[in-house]
């Protein structure tokens, strides 16, 4: 009888406690943050001119598509478009999903410490950097110039954030590509850097989205 | 490593002790049933839940009822789970699927139920190309709240049978169940969600979003409510990440502040349990003794993770990279690391999920080098005892503490007695079956996996070769077994190559060990502590004298680490040494 006893309270507390904690629990969460915090619930979402241009915490692709030049077609990898970094932005992290920046499928790389997958990978990724930097750099770029956050993929992929130190390294080229002075391109890294949590938690950021949007202003204004 | 790296850590430990503290003598309140602050906002819906559920909440249960009724619970909750997983489609009338996502495939859907069911939180499938929000509402947020109440009750009724002066009883499993939802998790959760949305966290139940980027390029961006089920995936040791890179995902821990307050969340209950320990027993000294022996092991493995990652790795170095400290980089492995956690921040997150049974990740741990890498090892090898799982950790500790005091008792030659009861032939066999059942179901079911072609099909040969790909098997099955579910991450048990599982099937090998894995490390210990606590409830209490060892002194704290450190040595270290030390202590790249 005891077993019957217990079947049945099992029974009525999984439904009772799967409303109260799979529903209403989320609804009241949902309820409150929407009016408290608008902008937040919904995902930081950044607009210009009302067209949704992407959101703030989320990394993306500042880059442009490949046209090959005989057939004038975008060139195509697994359906994917191939990119190439527009010089003109600021670059986010390396990513690890298919393709770059997929926000939709956010996915670690996995490259193990001692892998030579992991080496090429780095490689590569440092000399990409170096090959789209390094020009403007004063005194040019090795690979122990690059910040370790410029060569290694972030974890989730769309990391929205760069280093302060792999900023200013861009800062030169942008300025360079812009015709900007670099003491203003720096002023807005300087300006979009974020500090730590309680002033000790996590690294400085620099929010890449913000600062592109801002470059645009800046090159409007100057026009 | 940088000043602010180790101001964080010790920070940590500073404040996550104040906060456990009043929550440990909270915690007793609840659990005796006494008058609380919470009485008046939750009295009335915990009463109306025992009406419903038809419970007494006064009477008294032996060992075996309690055993029966939290076995019989939790059937109940795998098959509701279960259903609704397999039902997703069938839930769209919600507007809870705006993606229209299928069901994941049967084999892949047993392992996500049993995984969610022993607070594990393994996770074969990426959320934001899998689960609908009904699925991650309705379903996986009931179990974190249900599956942590569930080993936090075990712990409690364990206490109550080392204390119990009469009788056979060790409490009511439905009183404590709901008591522990109402009273504990659920207004802590709230607090925390609401923490995390007003630092950035998602809350909505909107679609997934194109934008245009520009530079012209399209991104389509997932959304889900996040922070309800992200609070309670921390506080509860669960770790199931909504998004599939778990708390990396910046819409689950958007800033510093908030990875601040997750690693705060995940621990506080744990901790706490340790003092709410102290203090149901009459005699706080014995959870001081409990909380230093974990905080000692707790503070030695963050500080050997933090170093190993802020040397970087040797495919860093091969490739050419500088990984020390430059002005505006903390530099380090930062590969698989998020910008805004950085190095600290990432190897204390991971210490503190793989200490707990959370394996929440904020980083990958398939790329810490050997070294940071084999502490999360460690740490499951020593059986998540170092806090551990909310709950779990505190009953799993007992039984080592049950161990060392029949070790010390033999060494002095005294019969051992633990809090003035004797341990005695039928404890010592429970305990060391309860405390020898994981280890043993995590190596059993590795060697299957490496000796068999299926097993090999999960290893991720695109990246994982020679100790790596051992690695990545063993920490699968390791992390399944001790309830854990962070991963080595390459390892898989579900091939997707679309999203929303049209055309997805799983691992059928993986899946179904790995679910065994887990149900069977779960339930057999629970049932093991709940024995012991049975066994040792109706125990007379024999006055201490001065022939008592004491279990109260520093004396006490390292016999007692002494004892956790040699158990897990000696079942791991062989198997240990084929992945995580060899890729350690080498700088050749495989």
């Amino acid at each position: 009888m005891a077993l019957k006893k217990d079947i049945i309270t099992s029974a009525i507390g999984i439904l009772v406690l799967t409303l109260l904690l799979g529903i209403l629990y989320p609804l009241f969460i949902t309820g409150v943050s929407q009016v408290a915090f608008p902008g937040n619930s919904n995902g930081q979402l950044v607009h210009v001119g009302g067209k949704l241009v992407g959101s703030k915490l989320i990394g993306q692709n500042f880059g442009d598509v490949v046209v090959n030049k005989k057939t004038g077609k975008v060139e195509m990898v697994n359906g994917n478009p191939v990119t190439t970094p527009d010089p003109r932005y600021f670059q986010t992290r390396p990513s690890g999903t298919t393709p770059a920046d997929n926000a939709a499928a956010s996915a670690f790389a996995n490259y193990g410490p001692n892998s030579t997958v992991t080496e090429q990978a780095l490689a590569s990724n440092i000399k990409a950097y170096i090959a789209l930097n390094g020009p403007y750099y004063p005194g040019g770029l090795t690979a122990a110039k690059v910040p370790v956050d410029a060569a290694d993929t972030s974890a989730s992929g769309i990391d929205p954030d760069i280093s302060v130190a792999n900023a200013h390294i861009q800062a030169h080229r942008i300025a360079a590509v812009r015709h900007l002075p670099l003491a203003e391109v720096s002023a807005l890294v300087s300006k979009y850097t974020g500090g730590r949590g309680l002033g000790f938690s996590g690294e400085p950021t620099v929010n890449v989205l913000e600062l592109n949007l801002a470059l645009n202003r800046l090159s409007q204004g100057a026009r | 490593m940088t000043f602010t790296g180790w101001l964080t850590i010790f920070a940590f430990v500073f404040i996550l002790t104040a906060l456990a503290m009043p929550l440990g003598s909270y915690m007793a309140a609840v659990y005796a049933g006494e008058h609380t602050f919470m009485d008046r906002i939750v009295g009335v819906p915990e009463r109306f839940l025992y009406r419903i559920m038809r419970v007494d909440p006064e009477r008294e249960m032996d060992w075996k009822a309690y055993a029966k009724s939290l076995i019989i619970f939790s059937l109940a909750g795998w098959l509701l789970l279960y259903f609704i997983l397999r039902t997703q489609t069938l839930w769209s009338f919600t507007g809870l699927n705006p993606e229209g996502f299928h069901s994941a495939p049967w084999n892949v859907t047993f392992n996500t139920t049993s995984s969610f069911l022993t607070n594990t939180n393994w996770q074969y499938y990426g959320g934001e190309t899998t689960m609908s929000y009904f699925s991650q509402m309705a379903g996986l947020t009931v179990q974190n709240f249900l599956s942590s109440a569930v080993g936090i009750v075990v712990a409690v009724a364990l206490i109550r049978g080392i204390i119990g002066r009469t009788g056979k009883s060790l409490g009511n499993f439905w009183h404590d169940i709901i008591r522990t939802v109402l009273y504990i998790l659920l207004p802590i959760s709230i607090i925390v969600a609401l923490i995390l949305v007003s630092q950035g966290a998602l809350q909505t139940f909107g679609s997934y979003l194109t934008a245009h980027g520009i530079t012209g390029l399209t991104q389509t961006i997932a959304r889900a409510p996040v922070a309800s089920q992200e609070a309670i995936k921390e506080l509860g040791t669960n770790g199931g990440g909504i998004f599939n890179t778990n708390s990396a995902h910046p819409f689950e821990n958007p800033t510093g502040f908030s990875n601040f307050v997750e690693m705060l969340t995940v621990l506080v209950i744990p901790a706490g349990l340790v003092f709410m320990f102290g203090k149901m027993v009459g005699h706080r000294r014995q959870g001081y003794a409990i909380y230093s022996t974990m905080m000692i092991m707790f503070l030695g493995a963050v500080i050997v993770a933090y170093i190993a990652e802020a040397h970087g790795s040797p495919a860093q170095h091969a490739a050419g990279l500088h990984t020390g400290v430059i002005p505006g980089s903390t530099g380090g492995n930062l590969e698989g690391k998020e910008q805004r956690f950085g190095i600290a921040g990432s190897a204390l997150f991971d210490v503190i999920t793989t200490v707990t049974s959370c394996g929440a990740v904020n980083s990958a741990i398939e790329s810490f080098t050997g070294i940071g890498g084999a502490i999360p090892f460690a740490n499951l090898s020593a059986s998540e005892v170092i806090f551990g799982g909310v709950g779990t950790g505190l009953y799993s500790i007992l039984l080592y503490v049950l161990l060392a005091v029949f070790i010390g008792g033999l060494m002095v030659g005294r019969t051992p007695e633990y809090l003035g009861k004797k341990i005695e032939a039928r404890e010592i066999k429970l305990v060391s079956l309860g405390i020898l059942i994981t280890p043993l179901a995590a190596l059993f079911c590795t060697a299957l996996a490496t000796a068999s072609s299926a097993g090999r099909a999960s290893i991720d040969t695109a990246v994982a070769h020679g100790p790596q790909a051992f690695s990545e098997t063993f920490y699968a099955y390791l992390s399944q077994a001790n309830n854990n579910g962070s991963a080595f991450a390459g390892y898989t048990g579900f091939i997707q190559p679309n999203a929303g599982n049209l055309g997805a099937h799983g691992i059928t090998f993986a899946d179904l060990l790995g679910g065994f894995d887990m149900i069977f490390a779960r339930y057999a210990p629970i049932l093991f502590a709940l024995a012991v606590g049975g066994a040792l409830a109706g125990k007379r209490v024999s006055p201490a004298g001065l022939g008592t060892m004491r279990t109260d002194n520093p004396t006490f704290v390292v016999l007692l680490i002494g004892v956790i450190i040699l158990v897990g040595a000696l079942t791991f270290f062989p198997a240990l040494l084929l992945g995580p030390i060899v890729q350690g202590l080498t700088t050749h790249l495989y």
